[in-house]
Parts: C-alpha cells; sequence; structure tokens
C-alpha cells in the first residue's frame, strides 16, 4: 500500500492528526536535506513535502522563493533530488510526498516522472500550478505508478470545481487557506471549521491544511479541525536562518519536535 | 481537436477552445487560488462583449482619448531606400500614450471598472505597458500598481517616471532576472492575495487563458483599422505584414484581422540579442521548446530540467523567455513566419528610420523594419508591405545613446 494512504489510515484509527513539513530540496545543500528528511521523520513527522525547486515558483511567497533560488544556485535538479530520495529510502519508511511546479514535469515527461519517482521511492506529488481539469494524463501515469497524486482546493474554489478536484487527489486533500491573518484566531478557526466540514460533504478523503502556520499554538489549533498540518514557511525560514552548519538538520528537528507535540492531540 | 488541422474550413479567427486553447498550446496552469478569478473575469470578459453601452463607451474613448484610428502611412523615403516593396507603416507610435499598449490596457481597465474593481496592477517590461495602465487607471479612477524589474527600472527611467506622474506607484522587482517574467511573478503574486478588490491588467497575449484571448481582442482593432486603410490607399490587401514579437500583442493585433486571407504573408520579429546562445537572446521560436510559463503552453527558453532561461535583448519589450500561446500555434501550423532580428540589426533600423522618415522608433520595432530592411529589396515594387509601428523610441533614446557613436559628419 503506498505509504502516504497507510499512514493517514494508522493516524485515523488512532485519532491523531498528521503534521507535514515543507522543506525545499537542496537548501541549504542536497546533503544537508537527507540530514533535515531524517530529522523531521525523526522528530515524528508524518509525511515530508519535499519541493523540487522551480526557477519561477509564482504560488510561493518570498521565503520559499527565495529557498528555491538557493537550491537551483547550488546544483539542485529534478535527477538530483531523486537521487536523494533514494538514499533517504535506505533510512527511513517516512512518506515523502515531492512538490513542485508543472514545467519540469511537463519537460521531464509525466511517464518518464511517474516512473522515476516510484523507482526512487517517493509516493507522491504535488505540481502547484496544475488544475485538476488539465490533469488527466497526469493522474493516470501517476495512478499506474501506485503515487497518490495531491491537488490543491482554496477558500474560492467552488462546488462544482471541488468535486472534480477531489476526485483526481488521493492521499489528501490540500487546503491552502489565504485566512491566516495574525489576532484573528477565533475567526480564523470557525472559518476553518466549516472550509473542511465543506471539503467532507464531498469526500471522505483526509483534508490537510496549510496557510501559514508557524508556532505550536497554531498547529494545536488546526489539529482539532483537520486530518492533516502542513507547515512550510517557518521551517524553511528557520532552515534559512541555520544555513550550512552541522546542526541545522538537529535544531529543524526540535522544533517539527515541538509543533508535533502541539499538533498530535486531538481538542 | 477538430479545426486545428491547418487545411480545416474552419477560419483561424475563432480561436481559442472552450479550455483556453490555441490548438496544443495555452489553457490554464495556475495555482488554484487563481482559478477563481480567472472564471470570474472570463464570465464578465463575455458579457461585455454583448454590452452595446460597454462597447460605445470603448469605441468613444478608442476615438476622442486614444487618437483612433491611427494613420497608415506610406513611409516614401525608406521605401525608395530599399528599393523594392512598398513599405506601410501602421503608426501606433501615434496612439495616445506612444504605443499600442493603451488599447489593451483601456479596455481592460473599463473591465475593471465594470467588474466593481477598485486597484489595478500590471507588469512592465519597457515600461509602455505600466504607462498604458497608469493612464487608463488615472483617467477611469484606479488605483494603479505597477510591477516592474530592477534591470528594466534602469533602462527605463524616463517611463518609470511618467508613471508616477501619472500617480501610479512602481515596486521594484528584485528578485530572479529583475525582467518581465519576473515582474509577472511578482504581479501574479499579488493577484492571489488581492483578487477581491483588484484586477490583474496583464499587458500581452500571454498567461492563463483568458488573458490571451481579451488581449487580442482589444489589439485586433489594429488591423481591422489597416484592412480598411490599405484597400482606400492600395485598393488592394498587403502582401505581407510584419510586426515585432515580444509576449506578441503587437503582432496578433495586427495579423488576426487577416489569419484566414491566404494571399497574406505575415512575419513575426523576434529579438535575436547578441548571439543565438542561451541567456544571449529572446527567440522562443529559434532556440525554445515546448513548455508552460505563466499559465500557457507555449515556447520557452527553458534547460534540459523545464527551469526558465535568462533571456536578453537591447528592447525590454522583446526581453521575455516565452510567447504568447496564439503566436506558439500559428508557427507550428505555419500560417505565420517567425524570423529574428539581432540587436546592432535593430539599431541599425532605428537610425535609418529616424534619417529617412523624422520617425524614431521603439528599439521593439526597429526589430520589424530591420527584417523589413531585408525583405523589402528581394521583392518586387507593386508589392505591399505593412509593419507595425508599435511604439515610439523617445524612451529608447538613453538606451541607443550606450550603443550608437555619432558619425564623423554628425559632430558639431
Amino acid at each position: 500500500m503506498n505509504r502516504i494512504i497507510q499512514r493517514f489510515a494508522e493516524l485515523k484509527a488512532r485519532g491523531e492528526t498528521a503534521f507535514i513539513p515543507y522543506i525545499t530540496g537542496g537548501d541549504p545543500t542536497l546533503a544537508r536535506t537527507e540530514e533535515i528528511i531524517l530529522a523531521l521523520a525523526e522528530a515524528g513527522s508524518d509525511v515530508i513535502e519535499l519541493g523540487v525547486p522551480f526557477s519561477d515558483p509564482v504560488g510561493d511567497g518570498p521565503v520559499i522563493a527565495e529557498a528555491a533560488l538557493r537550491a537551483l544556485n547550488g546544483g539542485a535538479t529534478l535527477d538530483r533530488i531523486l537521487e536523494l530520495v533514494a538514499r533517504v529510502r535506505r533510512r527511513t519508511e517516512v512518506p515523502i510526498l515531492l512538490f513542485t511546479y508543472y514545467n519540469p514535469v511537463l519537460v521531464y515527461g509525466a511517464p518518464r516522472f511517474a516512473r522515476d519517482v516510484a523507482a526512487a521511492g517517493a509516493d507522491g506529488a504535488l505540481c502547484v500550478d496544475l488544475p485538476a481539469e488539465e490533469a488527466d494524463e497526469y493522474k493516470a501515469t501517476l495512478d499506474a505508478a501506485g503515487l497518490c497524486t495531491v491537488f490543491l482546493v482554496a477558500p474560492t474554489t467552488t462546488e462544482e470545481r471541488l468535486d472534480r478536484i477531489v476526485a483526481k487527489c488521493s492521499g489528501f486533500v490540500y487546503y491552502v487557506s489565504r485566512l491566516g491573518v495574525t489576532g484573528a484566531r477565533e475567526d480564523l478557526a470557525a472559518d476553518l471549521r466549516e472550509a473542511v466540514a465543506r471539503i467532507k460533504r464531498h469526500t471522505d478523503k483526509p483534508v490537510a491544511v496549510g496557510f501559514g502556520i508557524s508556532t505550536p499554538e497554531q498547529a494545536a489549533a488546526v489539529a482539532g479541525l483537520a486530518d492533516g498540518v502542513i507547515v512550510g514557511s517557518a521551517i524553511v525560514r528557520l532552515i534559512a536562518q541555520l544555513g550550512d552548519t552541522p546542526e541545522t538538520a538537529e535544531k529543524v528537528g526540535e522544533f517539527a519536535a515541538m509543533l508535533v507535540a502541539a499538533g498530535k492531540r486531538r481538542e | 481537436m477538430s479545426g486545428f488541422d491547418s487545411s480545416s474550413e474552419t477560419s483561424r479567427r475563432h480561436w481559442p477552445d472552450a479550455r483556453g486553447r490555441y490548438g496544443a498550446f495555452g489553457g490554464r496552469f495556475v495555482p488554484e487560488t487563481l482559478m477563481y478569478a480567472l472564471d470570474e473575469l472570463e464570465r464578465a470578459y463575455r458579457e461585455s462583449q454583448s454590452d452595446p453601452v460597454f462597447q460605445a463607451a470603448l469605441a468613444d474613448y478608442q476615438k476622442h482619448y486614444t487618437g483612433r484610428p491611427t494613420p497608415l502611412y506610406f513611409a516614401r523615403r525608406f521605401t525608395e531606400h530599399l528599393g523594392g516593396a512598398k513599405v506601410y507603416f501602421k503608426r501606433e507610435d501615434l496612439a495616445h500614450t506612444g504605443a499600442h499598449k493603451i488599447n489593451n490596457a483601456l479596455g481592460q481597465c473599463l473591465l475593471a471598472k465594470r467588474m466593481g474593481k477598485r486597484r489595478v496592477i500590471a507588469e512592465t517590461g519597457a515600461g509602455q505597458h505600466g504607462v498604458a495602465t497608469a493612464t487608463a487607471a488615472a483617467l477611469l479612477g484606479l488605483d494603479c500598481d505597477v510591477y516592474m524589474g530592477t534591470e528594466d527600472i534602469e533602462r527605463q527611467k524616463l517611463n518609470v517616471f511618467r508613471m508616477r506622474l501619472l500617480g501610479a506607484r512602481v515596486i521594484s522587482v528584485d528578485s530572479g532576472s529583475k525582467t518581465l517574467k519576473d515582474a509577472i511573478n511578482e504581479a501574479l503574486r499579488d493577484w492571489v492575495a488581492s483578487v477581491g478588490d483588484t484586477h490583474y491588467v496583464l499587458g500581452t497575449v500571454h498567461g492563463p487563458h483568458p488573458f490571451p484571448m481579451i488581449c487580442r481582442d482589444f489589439q485586433s482593432v489594429i488591423g481591422r483599422e489597416a484592412r480598411e486603410q490599405i484597400l482606400d490607399m492600395e485598393g488592394c490587401l498587403p502582401d505581407v505584414l510584419i510586426a515585432c514579437v515580444g509576449g506578441g500583442s503587437n503582432a496578433i493585433g495586427l495579423f488576426h484581422e487577416f489569419l484566414d486571407e491566404a494571399d497574406v504573408a505575415m512575419i513575426g520579429v523576434e529579438a535575436g540579442g547578441t548571439a543565438l546562445t542561451p541567456g544571449m537572446h529572446a527567440a522562443r521560436f529559434a532556440g525554445g521548446a515546448f513548455g508552460m510559463l505563466h499559465g500557457a503552453l507555449s515556447y520557452v527558453l527553458q534547460d534540459e530540467y523545464g527551469q526558465i532561461g535568462d533571456t536578453h535583448s537591447v528592447s525590454a519589450g522583446l526581453d521575455y523567455a516565452s510567447v504568447g500561446p496564439e503566436h506558439a500555434w500559428l508557427f507550428q501550423s505555419g500560417r505565420v513566419q517567425y524570423v529574428y532580428a539581432m540587436d546592432q540589426e535593430a539599431l541599425d533600423a532605428f537610425q535609418l528610420c529616424s534619417r529617412l522618415e523624422g520617425i524614431l522608433p521603439a528599439l521593439e520595432s526597429a526589430h520589424a523594419l530591420a527584417h523589413t530592411t531585408k525583405l523589402a529589396p528581394m521583392l518586387p515594387r507593386d508589392k505591399v508591405i505593412i509593419v507595425n509601428m508599435s511604439g515610439r523610441g523617445d524612451k529608447d533614446v538613453q538606451q541607443a545613446m550606450r550603443f550608437i557613436l555619432p558619425e564623423e559628419g554628425d559632430q558639431p
């Protein structure tokens, strides 16, 4: 069984929420990314979202966009990131979801991408700028390779499109909320509860939420509302601050452990 | 794919299809957060097309504000100098703000008003689209922020100041290659967060559907006028249309009206830069490959991993790694021929046109003129070429000074 699907099934049985950290492959270096993945797994992460850097990441804010640029300047390529996944896979069974943009997949070729991603031991992929309507061939080839396909749902997604998107998702549905302003946690929780409930009316697949969650308190608040908590920029920012040092992985692991401790509990 | 076969009787002028595709190109490849905005825009645009009040307002502004129709001008001395086909200039440089960009900016800002948006944002390379959007925003009372790469800000200081005079905020973009593509990235990021009250006035026939269609429709007034004018002046359709192609809006604006006229040849001129090696040019059809950038499938300058390549051109307006999807389709089907002109050839044409006609062309338009200087002498004198003079060159004088040394006879 696919590791992502299996992990969500186990969590559901235990009544726990998934903790899903995002990191950019090759930032600060490919070797350091390998250590960071292991540290994140050790800290109790349920799925690692591993970014394949793209030169023009229109869906990302400055923190992750700059990480992508650092990784590309350091020589990170899809080939090298897949080699990295293969090395990591010999040391951990943590589920890995590749997070990328469509053009690198298009140029690599979807069938070749599916084959090589599966061979490396990753468990699925998410293309930020590939809408479900355009993803028939992509979905079919990843399905055939036993890989999960994750797509985004936004607050502005209509009911009609929601049906189409959740039908294309496997593993989980990624809800990207833009309502994460500070000082609005009460409203946020109410909105988020309704947003997740709306998606759940269309599917029984797990729903993970990413909206700029950066503290254990926020992780705990979201954990009560969704099946998974995604933390991206906060971790990438920490990696940028730490830089390429022997302690980087350990410290990222410590931060992740705090988020896991806060986020694992159901309300 | 019905209708994509180039031998089909289906008109080329009725594209894109319902998915925003031009054959294998185009589409709508954006993060989910933008899908609703694009649906809303497409709906509003289609409603506006059948709204006589909107169309009357657009026509009124085009006539009394932009100064349309722009003249079709027989370039007598340019023609005599080349010694071949008759060369006409479609004078978009005489449109208000000095380039064809106002056609699209005005149309989209009217659309933004109709949609109830209070703010518009735009990206700009050469600054012409930024100026056009700032102008239309001032006219219609909309707030306006323009994203511009720091390298382009340096190259186009005059236009930056013009935008500020018009009340727009110019936001410098220091990421990536610091040029047009990075400005588009930032504008898209802004729009993701501000879509409720903001319309993104994308400046060319690129981007996710429906932008290539909307921009083309607002620009195709160029070709409609040119057809009437050349029939009036020559009593026949032109033999060749020539236009420069960055994103490709001035070219599609001229070509679109004539796409079904089998006897009208069309040539798009890309920027050859300094050399056809990666990073030194912006000739997507010569050095690019099938890919997706900024929401549309097209030809893209990129590496083997699909990372977008750096580009170079002496003209900021042609300095872009991809090209409008409709052009990609017209290239693939063979309907339009695409060539390139080098930086130096464009600079030579810039000077030639200035001296022979008293018209300073934009460096972008000078690429079209450069190809005209090669083609016209090879054609008989009874053939007719229309070159799209897409913009005026005043904005480029400083840039040109860096490359053009005065000749002996010019010294005081």
